[in-house]
Order: C-alpha cells, then sequence, then structure tokens
C-alpha cells in the first residue's frame, strides 16, 4: 500500500489487561494528577509541594476529630454511591441521587418536627427510617416508571426531580421555619434530642459510620449473590439476552429503581437523624453527583467505592484545609478534585486502547492471538451480507 | 450495447481475514452496457471480492485494471473517482434526513448550498431511468425498497459508471422487485456496467446477461445467461460432494415432538419473512434446515423458542405421555414453566445468547439461575457445570472467571452449546453452531448434536454448509424465500438438487 | 395586579443566559455529544470576564480613565477564551478519547462550579487587591447599557429595546445557529455526524473535527451566558453560587425545545418568566407558597419531557449517536 497514507500511529482496541495493569494505569494518571494539583497549589499558596501534601493529609488525619469527620463524609459519600450502583450497573444514568437524598432528608426531619413530643425517641427513628427509606424509593420510581413504559430519557428526568425536590424542601422550611422569618429550621429537637440516632461508644458519628458499612456489605451481597442483582445485571449488558432468556425487563428497571432510591433515602435520613438534625435546601451537597464518579471509578464494585469515596473525600477536605489556612474560598478542593478526575477519565481510555506506533518499513503488524477469530468471523459474517 | 473491452479488469485477487481466506486468485471482468449477476454460496466471497472495487477492503495482492489502466483503490471517494459505485445490504443513510439532503452528503458542490439544486438533479435522474421518489420525504418514513433506490441514486449522483448491487432483493417485496429491475434494464441501455450479487436462480436467469459463479472465494464459471440453465449453474455453485465422515446413528424411535402448523411470520417493516410454513419435528432425529441465510431460517427458530411474534399458524408441543401444548403467544419463562425444556443456540452468540461480559460461570446459570427458591444464587452448580463444559468440550480459557467476550469465537461457542444442552433438553433449536469455528471445533459440535439424537432430543440444525447437512441430518428443510420449498431425506440426499431448491422455489420435488 | 410591563423586561432578563446555554448545548448535542458540563462551563465563563475585567478595572488609575472598547473587549475574551478551554477538556477527552460524557460532563461541572467560586472568593487575596468585594460597577454601566431611544419610545422601548447588546447578542447567534443547522451544507453535516457518525465518515465528512468545533464553539455561547449573567443581571457583583441551576434547566430547554435554537428564543424568555413568577403571583401571607411557584420549570420541562416521549415523533428526537463514542473500527 501506499506509505504516505498510513498515519503516523494508530489506536486500536486492547484484550483484556489483567488487574494490575488496569491498577497500574489508574495509578500513574492519579500520580500525574497529584504533581499537576501540587503545581497549581503552589502557584496559587506559594507552598512547596511537599508541604503541600502534608498539610492536605494534617486536613484529614490531623485530630481525633477530624479524622472522625472525614470518616463521617466517607460514610455519607459510600453511602450515596452504593445507592446509585444498582441503577448505573444496569445502565440507568440516575443524576437523581440529589433529590433522593432530599426527600429522605425531608421525611425525617418531618417525623422529628411533627412526632417530636408525641412519641418516643426510637420509634420516631424507626419511623423516619422506614418513611424516608419509602421516599426516597418513590422518587427514583417515577422517571423507572416513564423509563419503562415509554423509554423517557432518564438522566434529565432525574435530574429535574432533584429541583422539585430542592422547592420541596424550601416550602417546608418555610412552614416549619424557627424563629418565623429565619428562613431555616434550625436544630430540631435540641432539647431533647428526640429521633437524633444515638451516639455510642461516645461517638456521635460511629453509628452513622456502621450503618452504611452494613449497608455496603448488603449491597455488595445483593449485586454479588442474589438473583436481583444478577437479572439487573443481564439488562444492564443485554436487553436481548434479557428477552431471551424471558426477564421483563420493565419490572427489572422499575424494582431496581425502587431499591436504588431507597437507599438514597436513607442516606438522607443519616444526614438528618445522625449528623446535620436539621434539613436544608443543599443537604445533599452534590453528593448526588459526586456518587456517580465515585461509583464509576470503582467500576461499579460497592467494596471498591470504600477506597475511591475515601480518596475523593480525603483530597476534598485536604484541599478545604488548605484553603482554609489561605483564607481561600473552600471550592478549592473542587478544583483539586476535578482535576483528579479528569486525569482518571483519561487513564480509561489507556486501559481500553492502545496506540500502535507505526514501525519503520513494517509491512503487516503483528496480530495479536485472541482476537483473530472474533474479526474474522465479524468479517465473514458481512461478507456473508447476514441480514439483521 | 456490451463494450468490446472490459471496464473493470479483476486479476489473481486475494484477500485474507486472520487465518481465513476470503477470495483466493480470483478473477472477474465487468462490462459496460451489461448486467453481470454474480451468484455463490454464504461465504463464498462475492461481497469481499466486490467491497474491494468498492473501496472497503484493499486486496492483500492481485491487481485492478479499469479502462486497462492499473486502479489503485483505497477507500470508497477513490471507488467514487473512478465512477464505482455500491449498493450495500446495509444502507448508510441518516434517518432523520431527507433523500435529498442524504444525498447530498459529503459532497463540496460549488456554490451556496442550496438543496433545490439537489433535488433538481435527483428528479432528472428519477425521469431519466425511472425511479420513483420524493426527495423531500425523510428517510424514516420510508420503506426499504424507496431506501435503495435513495442509495442507488446516491450512486448515480455522484457520476457512478458501475454500479454493485449486493443482495438488492433480499428485502424486496416481488412487485419492488419488479419496479428494480426495470431500473437496471435502463441503465444498462444506457451503457453502465450493472452488477448484482445474488443467489437466486431465477433473478440470474430472469435479468442477468452473464453469471459468474463463486466458491470457497475463486471464480469457477463464467457463461452467458442464455447458454446455461439452473441445473448448471446450481451445480457449479455447490461442487461436487464431500466426505466428511461426519457420523450419522439410525433414529430411534422417532416421534412427533413439534408440529408446526401453517405458520406466518412477518418482520418488523412488514416484509413477510415465513409464509405458510409447516413441518414436523421428530425426537430422536436431527431436523436439518438449509437455505439462503436470511430466508426464513432467524424467524423460524425464535418463534419456536418464545422470541418471535407470530402472525398464523401453530406450533405445538407433544410431550412423551402425547399431551399437546401449544407455544405460540408464550415468552421463553413461559415456556419453560409449561415444562418444556427447550434449548436454543441462537445465531448472535454474544448478543443474545451469553452475556460477554460476565465470566463462564455467571453465563452458564442464564437459564437456570431462577431454580430453587432461594433468593440467592446458587453458584456452586453452575461452577461444576462451568467446569464440566469447558473440561469435556476443550474450551481454551486462562480461567472460569474470564469474560466470555474474551474467549475466540469457538470457544465462546463451545461455552454456549455447553449449557443449552446441559439442561436435558427435549428440543435442541441450532443456529449456525459451526459458523466461524475451527474445523476440530466444529466436529465437536456434531459429535455433540449426535449425541443429543441418541439421547432422543429433537435437533433442528439450520446450517449453511450443505455437505454436513446431508451428512448429519435424517431430514433436510429447505427455505426458499421463507417458503418451504422441500424436504428431503438426510444421509443420500443429492447436493445439487439441494442448492436447486435453496435458490429456486420447488426446484425440486420433495420425498414427503 | 399583574404587571405585564413589568414582567416581561425581567423574564427576558432571566432567559438570556439560558438562551447562551441552550444554544450552546445544542450545538453540542447536534454533534452527538451530551454535555453535562454545561453549567460548569457558564460558571467559567462568568468568572472568567470577571478576571478580565477585576484586573483591567484594578490596572485604571481611576474609572474614568476606562477605554469602552477595552472594557468591553477585554472580559468577553476572557471569558470566551475560559469557556473554550473547558470545552476544549471535554473535546478531548469525550472525542479523542472517548471517555464516558456523562461522567467527563458531571466532573466538568463539578470543577467549573468549583474554580467559579474559588477565584469569585479568592481573588481579592489572590491579587493583594485593597477592594472590599468584587463590584466590577464601571464595567456593569458598559455591559448593561439599553439600546438608545429605549427610554423614549413608552411600552415598546421597555419591552423590547430596554437590554444590553448581550441580550441582541444571544438572539442573533440563537438565529445564526438555527439557520447554519438548517440551511447550510455545514449544518447539513453536523447533523449528520450527530445521528450517524459511520455514514458521515463514509461520506468523507471530518467526523471528529465537526465534533470538536461544535463542542467548543458550544462551550463559548454558553461561557457568555455567565458572563451576561454577572455584568448585566448582576450588576458586576460577583457572588458565589448565585449563578444556581441555570445551567441545568439551559439543558431542559435543549429538549423542551426539541433541539432546535430560534424555538429557544421564546422558550428561554418563557422560563426565564417561570424563574420569577412566584415574585408575581400572589401569596398572600403564605410565603412558602412561592417555594412551590419556583417548581414550575422543572416541571413543566418534565411533563415535556414524558410527553414528546409518548408521542415519539421523529422530528422530536434526540440526536440517533448522542452519548455513543464513535470509533471507526468499531464498524
Amino acid at each position: 500500500m501506499n506509505n504516505k497514507h498510513t498515519p503516523l500511529f494508530h489506536i486500536r482496541k486492547r484484550g483484556m489487561l489483567k488487574w494490575y495493569q488496569v491498577w497500574k494505569i489508574r495509578l500513574i494518571a492519579i500520580l500525574l494528577a497529584l504533581i499537576v494539583d501540587a503545581v497549581i497549589t503552589t502557584l496559587v499558596t506559594g507552598l512547596n509541594p511537599i508541604d503541600v501534601y502534608a498539610t492536605i493529609f494534617k486536613g484529614s488525619f490531623g485530630t481525633p476529630r477530624k479524622f472522625w469527620v472525614m470518616m463521617q463524609n466517607v460514610a455519607i459519600m459510600l453511602c450515596v454511591s452504593i445507592a446509585i450502583t444498582p441503577a448505573y450497573k444496569m445502565r440507568f444514568w440516575n443524576v437523581g441521587g440529589e433529590g433522593q437524598i432530599l426527600i429522605g432528608a425531608l421525611v425525617s426531619a418531618a417525623c422529628m418536627i411533627l412526632l417530636g413530643n408525641k412519641l418516643p425517641s426510637w420509634l420516631i427513628i424507626v419511623l423516619s427510617f422506614m418513611l424516608s427509606t419509602l421516599a426516597g424509593a418513590i422518587w427514583a420510581f417515577i422517571p423507572a416508571f416513564f423509563k419503562a413504559k415509554w423509554n423517557t430519557n432518564e438522566t434529565l428526568f432525574t435530574l429535574m426531580m432533584n429541583y422539585v425536590a430542592t422547592q420541596l424542601v424550601a416550602f417546608f422550611i418555610i412552614k416549619w421555619e424557627v424563629p418565623k422569618g429565619a428562613g431555616k429550621i434550625g436544630i430540631i429537637n435540641q432539647s431533647t434530642e428526640s429521633g437524633w440516632l444515638p451516639t455510642i461508644f461516645d461517638n456521635k458519628y460511629l453509628l452513622n459510620i456502621l450503618i452504611v458499612f452494613v449497608l455496603t456489605i448488603l449491597v455488595h451481597i445483593y449485586l454479588r449473590y442474589s438473583k436481583h442483582g444478577y437479572e439487573l445485571s443481564v439488562v444492564g449488558e443485554s436487553e436481548r439476552t434479557a428477552r431471551y432468556i424471558g426477564l421483563n425487563v420493565e419490572k427489572v428497571i422499575m424494582r431496581t429503581l425502587l431499591l436504588s432510591g431507597a437507599l438514597c433515602g436513607i442516606a438522607g435520613f443519616l444526614l438528618v437523624a445522625g449528623t446535620n438534625h436539621t434539613v436544608t435546601t443543599t443537604i445533599a451537597g452534590g453528593r448526588g453527583f459526586t456518587a456517580v464518579m465515585v461509583a464509576w471509578l470503582a467500576n461499579f464494585k460497592p467494596l471498591g467505592m470504600i477506597i475511591t469515596s475515601f480518596l475523593i473525600i480525603f483530597m476534598d477536605r485536604g484541599a478545604g484545609d488548605i484553603s482554609s489556612n489561605f483564607g481561600l474560598n473552600a471550592s478549592f478542593s473542587d478544583i483539586i478534585t476535578g482535576i483528579i478526575l479528569f486525569f482518571i477519565i483519561a487513564s480509561e481510555f489507556f486501559i481500553r486502547y492502545e496506540i500502535v506506533w507505526r514501525k519503520k518499513e513494517n509491512k503487516e503488524e503483528p496480530v495479536q492471538e485472541a482476537p483473530i477469530d472474533e474479526t474474522a468471523k465479524a468479517t465473514l459474517d458481512e461478507a456473508d451480507g447476514k441480514e439483521e | 450495447m456490451r463494450s468490446e473491452k472490459p471496464l473493470v479488469e479483476m486479476r489473481h485477487i486475494t484477500k485474507t481475514f486472520g487465518s481465513i481466506v476470503a477470495n483466493s486468485d480470483a478473477n472477474l471482468d465487468i462490462y459496460s452496457g451489461e448486467i453481470l449477476a454474480i451468484l455463490g454460496e454464504n461465504g463464498s466471497g462475492k461481497t469481499t471480492l466486490m467491497n474491494m472495487l468498492a473501496g472497503i477492503y484493499f486486496p492483500d495482492s492481485g491487481h485492478i485494471f479499469i479502462n486497462g489502466e492499473e486502479a489503485v483503490i483505497a477507500s470508497p471517494k477513490d471507488a467514487f473517482s473512478y465512477g464505482i459505485g455500491m449498493i450495500h445490504q446495509h444502507f448508510k443513510l441518516v434517518n432523520v434526513l431527507s433523500a435529498a439532503e442524504n444525498i447530498a452528503l459529503g459532497l463540496k458542490d460549488e456554490g451556496r448550498f442550496n438543496i433545490k439544486k439537489t433535488v433538481e438533479k435527483i428528479k432528472e435522474l428519477c425521469d431519466r431511468y425511472g425511479f420513483e421518489l420524493d426527495p423531500y420525504e425523510k428517510i424514516y418514513n420510508m420503506s426499504v425498497s424507496q431506501k435503495q433506490t435513495v442509495e442507488i441514486i446516491k450512486a448515480l449522483y455522484r457520476g457512478a459508471d458501475i454500479l454493485i448491487l449486493d443482495e438488492p432483493t433480499a428485502v424486496l417485496t416481488p412487485q419492488e422487485t419488479g419496479k428494480l429491475f426495470n431500473v437496471l434494464r435502463n441503465m444498462k441501455n444506457e451503457g453502465k456496467a450493472v452488477v448484482i450479487i445474488t443467489h437466486k436462480m431465477n433473478e440470474v436467469e430472469e435479468l442477468s446477461d452473464r453469471v459468474v459463479v463463486l466458491r470457497k472465494g475463486k471464480d469457477v464459471g463464467s457463461k452467458f445467461t442464455k447458454d446455461t440453465n439452473a441445473e448448471e449453474m446450481s451445480s457449479m455453485l455447490v461442487g461436487h460432494p464431500v466426505n466428511l465422515e461426519i457420523d450419522h446413528p439410525v433414529p430411534e424411535d422417532p416421534r412427533p415432538r413439534i408440529i408446526v402448523n401453517h405458520l406466518t411470520v412477518r418482520n418488523m417493516e412488514g416484509l413477510l419473512k415465513l409464509d405458510n410454513v409447516s413441518f414436523t419435528i421428530n425426537s430422536g432425529e436431527i431436523l436439518g434446515v438449509a437455505g439462503i441465510s436470511g430466508n426464513g431460517q432467524k424467524e423460524l427458530l425464535e418463534a419456536i423458542a418464545g422470541l418471535q411474534p407470530t402472525e398464523e399458524g401453530s406450533i405445538r408441543y407433544i410431550d412423551d405421555d402425547g399431551s399437546e401444548q401449544e407455544l405460540i403467544g408464550k415468552d421463553p419463562l413461559e415456556i419453560q414453566n409449561l415444562g418444556v425444556s427447550l434449548s436454543f443456540v441462537p445465531e448472535d452468540r454474544l448478543g443474545m445468547g451469553l452475556v460477554g461480559s460476565m465470566d463462564i460461570t455467571n453465563n452458564m446459570m442464564l437459564r437456570s439461575y431462577r431454580n430453587g427458591r432461594s433468593m440467592f444464587l446458587d453458584e456452586t452448580k453452575p461452577r461444576d457445570l462451568a467446569g464440566n463444559v469447558v473440561d469435556e468440550l476443550e474450551v481454551k480459557t486462562p480461567s472460569l472467571e474470564t469474560p466470555v467476550r474474551n474467549l475466540s469465537g469457538g470457544n465462546v461457542q463451545k461455552v454456549l452449546v455447553g449449557r443449552e444442552i446441559s439442561s436435558a433438553p427435549t428440543v435442541l433449536l441450532t443456529a449456525y453452531a459451526v459458523r466461524g469455528l475451527d474445523i476440530n471445533s466444529s466436529y465437536m459440535i456434531y459429535d455433540l448434536i449426535n449425541k443429543q439424537k441418541k439421547q432422543g432430543v429433537a435437533v433442528v440444525y439450520v446450517g449453511e454448509d450443505l455437505d454436513v447437512l446431508i451428512e448429519l441430518s435424517d431430514r433436510i428443510l429447505v427455505l426458499c424465500d421463507g417458503k418451504v420449498s422441500g424436504i428431503l431425506r438426510g444421509g443420500e440426499a443429492d447436493k445439487r438438487r439441494i442448492g436447486l431448491m435453496m435458490t429456486k422455489l420447488g426446484g425440486g420435488t420433495a420425498d414427503e | 395586579m399583574f404587571d405585564f410591563l413589568a414582567f416581561f423586561p425581567r423574564a427576558v432578563a432571566q432567559g438570556i443566559p439560558l438562551l447562551f446555554g441552550s444554544t450552546g448545548e445544542t450545538l453540542t448535542e447536534k454533534s452527538g455529544h451530551l454535555n453535562l458540563g454545561i453549567p460548569g462551563i457558564m460558571y467559567v465563563g462568568g468568572i472568567s470576564g470577571v478576571i478580565g475585567a477585576f484586573l483591567y478595572e484594578n490596572s485604571l488609575p481611576s474609572k474614568a480613565d476606562a477605554n469602552p472598547f477595552l472594557i468591553i473587549l477585554i472580559p468577553l475574551l476572557s471569558c470566551m477564551l475560559g469557556s473554550f478551554l473547558m470545552g476544549l477538556i471535554y473535546s478531548f477527552l469525550t472525542i479523542t478519547l472517548r471517555a464516558n460524557q456523562n461522567v467527563t460532563g458531571l466532573a466538568l461541572t463539578t470543577f467549573g462550579i468549583g474554580f467559579g467560586n474559588f477565584f469569585g472568593g479568592s481573588l481579592i487575596k489572590l491579587t493583594g487587591s485593597e477592594v472590599p468585594s468584587i463590584a466590577l460597577s464601571t464595567t456593569s454601566i458598559y455591559y448593561s447599557k439599553k439600546l438608545p431611544f429605549a427610554d423614549k419610545l413608552g411600552w415598546f422601548g421597555d419591552l423590547f429595546l430596554s437590554y444590553s447588546f448581550l441580550a441582541y447578542v444571544a438572539v442573533a447567534i440563537a438565529l445564526i445557529v438555527s439557520f447554519v443547522l438548517k440551511r447550510t451544507r455545514v449544518g447539513l453535516h453536523l447533523r449528520a455526524v450527530g445521528e450517524n457518525p459511520a455514514t458521515a465518515d463514509a461520506a468523507g465528512i471530518n467526523v471528529n473535527r465537526y465534533k470538536y468545533v461544535a463542542t467548543c464553539f458550544g462551550a463559548v455561547i454558553a461561557g457568555l451566558g455567565g458572563l451576561y449573567y454577572v455584568m448585566d443581571y448582576a450588576s458586576g457583583v460577583w457572588s458565589n453560587d448565585a449563578f444556581g441551576d441555570r445551567g441545568w434547566l439551559a439543558i431542559a430547554l435543549v429538549i423542551f425545545t426539541t433541539w432546535k435554537p430560534d424555538v429557544s428564543i421564546f422558550a428561554s424568555i418563557l422560563f426565564g418568566g417561570l424563574y420569577i413568577i412566584y415574585l408575581y403571583l400572589p401569596t398572600g401571607m403564605n410565603l412558602s407558597l412561592k417555594e412551590l411557584y419556583k417548581m414550575l420549570p422543572y416541571v413543566v420541562t418534565l411533563l415535556v419531557l414524558i410527553i414528546s416521549s409518548m408521542k415519539k415523533k421523529r422530528e422530536n428526537q434526540p440526536p440517533e449517536g448522542l452519548g455513543i463514542p464513535y470509533f471507526r473500527e468499531d464498524r
């Protein structure tokens, strides 16, 4: 063939890499990102890069309190991440985690406010847990229903549901504001602590963390070992295969989103009953979106999310510490995590594809052993002129 | 009419894909003012050969001369510059654009963009050759035949003198086919060279001036249509019988297992894919289904498996105790719940039969994971099964945890067949079970199918290699255009006769 | 009483950022890319303009020395540069590296909002300036200048002439994009790329170049929405998170208008109106009702989404190739 047309390199799909090769690529990406982050931080603060990371480390581990606050944040992040995972494994783009958390949080707050003096605290906790779970489930079920019946675009549907939820919370905040005209609810049941999750081992965060840990294990088991989890993976992978084995795809979609929403509702419950003891329109704090990235980074494996949510929160808190030390804005951490995300997203390319450079005077590239059969088969199928 | 010298000469063309040879030392001449039919079975390399003219593939070796000068065709653009236009089976059209917009796509006419100019030129072409087309109509509103018209006009619009059509009638109704043929004749009279790739004998006879037969990637004969006949062509097409030495046990106590009556199926486009098909599948027998692909085989199997909506007819399943069940209107799960153990090896292995990203164990339980009352999966049995399948069928895999999409085609098929026969079925449906497989894997599959037969399973084997069909099957159902062209006894059936029946309805008389 | 003369100009002012955003996103989506980074890009567009204006204003000895030409041009160019770079990041990741568009978009939004808020909150400290807050009043004066005669033509002036030049730019861009998409060869090719990249590729169209250009242009257009918001609507005062969720609404508008920027001119004004209608509806003593009225734009979008999916009209569906990375060898 005429050589002048041959490009300098071409890109082709890789075969499967070993897990350690995959992680090698990811680690290189993270390292590069950290270097870029350090350079930026140095430019902004004048710190030398090593001090930057020392500060980040102190920001997360500096004091026991800082450590526990971080762990609490990791727990909530993890909770939302495992919550959206069943939907994503089914290739349902649920960016409505935010709204589902908010609704759960709202219902928890409502239970605490309305039942505060009428029922014993433990009963309020049980009720608000159950009702906020239900509320989150319903909030996710609505887009799932329309997706199943009419294939309505779920990404935008869930996105809009976030804002409907936000306004609903805003409505009730004004209704229940304390004092009148304050525009916020304030700490609910501050004196009685009615409906608050109890402090265990003198640590007010520990119960939250334990609950999320248990949930993570449960979701792991559900996805990995249950028939439902198996079914949703099949639906996500190929609807044709799902129908071939007689699955009711619509049912699986709705059932899975009920679960996904319920877990988001629990996250809302934990935020209200477990930590904040109040509800605001920003209580979800963008976790519904960040969770998509946390879950994606962990390849939608719940146990892996323990690490990825830790990574994200660690950087977030550390960068937050840098910004407060230097009188900078707290959003500095979003820039830092954003850059890490970009690098990891980019690294996925090198996991899936490889770049083949043109060699001097090469005529035929060596073809890998495994794909031959497939390519040849595909080509032959085409040559046969198979109809769809 | 026909030019003195060939317009296109293809000489000693060889093309391989990996280890598979698509064309070897193939030669072909194309004359202007002539309609040339290229006849060949599936996989005979006819489409590949033409794709090299159209710039889709580049030959490994060989030469192409156009008007006597050597031509290098490295891309579809090059092909256009030589005046070659090819109408592929899968249309390359943008659905939401109009016909005119699709035709104008990628062209760099001088001056401001004006769709009206394009429309006028299209109307001219329509008048000249006798097309019927509304240039403003959107593609998604069009029938398949209209889309094909758009593709043909697209080629002519770009100044094609050589028009290649890949199985153009496969998607058309008889009336539409008639119209197309008229248009093609007009083109011939205008001095264009027309090439149609086909496997339908009656079309060759009706339309073409000359026919070239391809077998196993090589041209095996060129005849003027008026000098040959269907018998001669089909014997060129299928070649001499080859003895493959596939085991052929005598069926033991065959009894009707599934009775198909007057089955009629239309596809999504409303095209008739199965037309009043009736036959019986017996236990302990292999029913081979022969036919050029796309003649209703897929619809037939999927209708039995509960995946294809049907228009008319019945599919009755007869149990050992003589009780009958109607399978039409039931989905695969309902069929399974009736106690009918029906296994199906579909043509699309990774898109339907298996989940590519899952490992062998997880794929083993696709059909059986529901067993038991527990809400959790029982993975021990599937894992044992996976181990057994891997050992017995010699599946080459790094581990049981390897996603099946990373296995080679033959091993993927072994996993699929292994799973389907593991459920001790009473009916086994297979579609192109050995396509893309090497010889050893193919023989292993034949053995497995024979074993099932000996155990009294009613096997349906849809295949493309006639030698295999003859040696493997007890009876052979030949499909042509969605109709039963005949049912022959396997074993000693005449290959040429099958070839004729596949390409021409009722090309032979049935034994039954 | 409902005062339409007062309501309409405010609805327009609310609608203009949405119009910029939705036009930019439409252009991007027509090339087959769902850019969920638009909210972030609009923040970056806004803050980049603010940085440019801030540096210029602070370099002036006195406000009176401002060169009317530079004071418009500098923020405009820095806004365009900032949003262009954001578009480039998105394009590189999703087109060249074929990354997942949703994840990339969300990461870009996180980054962009963080970027905006960070510089919004730290600009003064970073530049060591001695001003209490970022209030670019001089720049804003130029950016919020009404058309001449606006005050002299009564209601006509109020309704149609009382906006700053960027508002008219938004409308012009929407019309141009709409014209390009519908009536030009470039538009035809772009639509083909977004619908069916393989077909476009086979027809000799450079798929990746079209995608890059559309995505980066789209980002620049969307970024202008951020600039309009701070310089005109917010009178040159940057406050963190003030831009809010307008970026997401802009994406919703794309669906609402079924990928038609010319329709978006009216739809964005409608959405702008819905966005502030709570200020005009009677609530009596019940202030909380206002919060429910604020739901309107989202609920309306949901209804449109549902109805259009039920009707399944082919013209109203997203481009077929939306969200799917194109790799020629996949065939």
